[in-house]
């Protein structure tokens, strides 16, 4: 059993005239969480919605290169199929307004017209929101719309909505930068529990939140990969003067 | 060091713009509410005569007659309904397509635009314009059709004002269902496309359960300016006074019969009744305005 999941082979993406990624060649190992960190602009929420094809609603994108998943190539299958084996979670909580609780954790099924008997939604609504860590705060509100719930209990359901789907990999996209720290820390716990699951990628800017969850980090820099290792290795001795400035001047 | 002080509250100057322009303000909102009672207290000035002789009578008499001194609105209330209601339902349908299209399926590039311009455009032709073009094309189209299926071929007729009126609110509809589209938040859609779904299903489950209350208020609006439509309405009605049996008959709607019949009205008591006609259409279209306001406060979502 091949122990990676997702790679990426050099993969070049501009929009318009701008290069943004920049020949990057990596491969994701199975559940695991990798980090992908480097400097606001340069590539990160890019690169990772290249992974679920979300970058085909940029205009004027062009991307060469391939993502593979298990082998097979991303860019040859129906973008719908591999938006479903490749969920995504955005940086601000975005669940569905109009729905309740219980519709926004399956909106996955409801949105793509996939039929489910009464039990088969409540056992999934259930798990999923157990999953996110969210079942007891709402167990009792089901049918109620989120629009009361806190950020981070909104992202949780976000989280759970897309955990719903069943999918084998996770796009996270600085899940937590728009919570306060005590929603944060609870996902990070959560993220840790998670990978039993699933493989994690998470785009986040906290140098101390990449050590903390993730096994693998990667380092971007004006759109290149400049340097991917274990967390541990890249934090303590990293090969690249790029990278040993930015650490060392988030922690300073 | 940047200077903070430019934007002191204690300065003089400051304080003397601020008070100006909130006079200003002040000034165009008493200006609109003064002029909006005036506009309500000659309009019911005028038709009071009206009300005092005929009463209830003027909603429940079937006849417009003023040879013989016959009053009712309801021929024209009827007329209006028909007319604007049924154009509501041709108009609605296509106007909500092309604010789909335009707001959420091309929203940039040249087809979004040419659109765009194409529908602004439409919105901006005098209303006589499409009068005349009714007249010389859709009235001898109607007149084939009730030929062809054995009725009198009048031509003119609600049928035909309502395919007029159709046409010139839909860009007017589109525009507005467009903005209200445009204004459903980005990272809601991308959610959905996230989850796998295809456009359509994101349309249908998210855009249009946000969009709600901004299209229903916009076809409240679409509606109100239906109702007040007069002058290509006035040359395709058929100026019939009397209640309508089918949307093939000619008739009359509140305002066409104002339009029609002011210029020769010369009876205290005929002008008196025209004018209480209009008083319906204002009592009418106020009460869409508020309803409009209303659909808006109950039914937008919070986030
Ligand atoms: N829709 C777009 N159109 C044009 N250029 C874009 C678009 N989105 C991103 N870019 C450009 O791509 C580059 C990388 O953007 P990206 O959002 O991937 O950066 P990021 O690493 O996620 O930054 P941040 O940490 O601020 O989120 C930036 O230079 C940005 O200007
Ligand atoms: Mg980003």
């Amino acid at each position: 059993m091949n122990k990676h999941i997702l790679e990426i082979d050099r993969l070049n993406v501009s929009i318009g005239a701008d290069k943004i990624i920049k020949d990057i060649s990596m491969a994701f190992f199975r559940k695991k969480v990798t980090a992908i960190m480097g400097p606001s602009g340069c590539g990160k929420t890019t690169l990772v919605r290249c992974i679920n094809r979300m970058h085909e609603l940029i205009p004027n994108t062009v991307v060469t290169g391939s993502i593979t998943l298990y082998r097979k190539n991303i860019y040859e299958m129906n973008p719908i199929m591999v938006r479903r084996e490749i969920g995504m979670v955005f940086q601000r909580p975005n669940p569905f307004p109009t729905m309740s609780i219980y519709d926004n954790v399956i909106a996955g099924y409801l949105l793509n017209g996939i039929k489910l008997t009464r039990s088969e939604k409540d056992t999934l609504v259930e798990s999923s929101l157990a999953k996110a860590g969210l079942w007891n705060e709402v167990k009792d509100a089901l049918h109620r719309r989120g629009a009361f719930l806190s950020g981070g209990q909104q992202q949780r359901l976000c989280i759970a909505r897309a955990l719903a789907m069943k999918p084998r990999v996770l796009l996270l996209d600085e899940p937590t930068s728009a919570l306060d720290p005590k929603s944060t820390a609870h996902i990070e716990d959560l993220i840790s529990e998670l990978k039993e699951t699933v493989t994690i990628i998470m785009v986040t800017h906290n140098i101390g939140q990449a050590s903390r969850v993730s096994d693998f980090t990667a380092f971007l820099y004006l759109g290149e990969l400049v340097e991917y290792g274990t967390t541990e290795k890249l934090f303590t001795v990293p090969d690249d003067k790029r990278t040993e400035e930015y650490l060392s001047r988030k922690f300073g | 060091m940047r200077k903070t002080s430019q934007y002191n509250p204690e300065d003089r100057n400051i304080r003397l713009y601020e008070a100006i322009f909130k006079l200003v303000l002040k000034g165009a909102g008493v200006i609109m509410v003064t002029l909006l009672v005036a506009l309500l207290v000659t309009i019911l000035w005028q038709s009071w005569p009206s009300i005092r002789e005929y009463g209830i009578h003027f909603y429940t008499g079937r006849k417009w007659d003023p040879v013989f001194k016959e009053y009712s609105a309801l021929p024209f209330i009827l007329g209006t309904l028909a007319t604007t209601l049924l154009s509501l339902v041709i108009a609605v349908p296509i106007a909500i397509s092309l604010a789909i299209f335009s707001g959420f399926y091309v929203n940039s590039g040249f087809l979004a635009s040419a659109i765009r311009t194409l529908v602004d455009l439409l919105a901006g032709i005098p209303s006589v314009i499409y009068g005349f073009w009714g007249l010389f094309i859709l009235v001898p189209v109607i007149r084939k059709l009730e030929l062809s299926i054995g009725i009198v071929p009048y031509g003119v007729g609600i049928l035909t004002s309502s395919i007029i009126l159709a046409i010139m609110i839909i860009p007017y509809a589109a525009s507005i269902g467009r903005d209200v589209i445009t204004m459903v938040p980005n990272d809601l859609k991308e959610a959905g496309l996230a989850l796998g779904a295809t456009p359509f299903e994101v349309v249908h489950r998210v855009v249009l359960p946000y969009a709600k209350s901004g299209l229903l208020s916009g076809v409240l609006l679409s509606f109100g300016r239906a109702i007040g439509e007069t002058m290509a309405v006035t040359m395709v009605i058929g100026n019939a006074n009397f209640i309508p049996g089918s949307i093939f008959d000619p008739a009359n709607t509140l305002s066409s019969v104002i339009a029609n019949e002011f210029a020769e009205a010369t009876d205290p008591l005929y002008i008196s009744n025209l004018v209480h006609l209009g008083l319906i259409l204002f009592v009418t279209t106020t009460i869409i305005g508020f309803l409009g306001r209303a659909v808006i406060r109950r039914w937008s979502v919070n986030r």
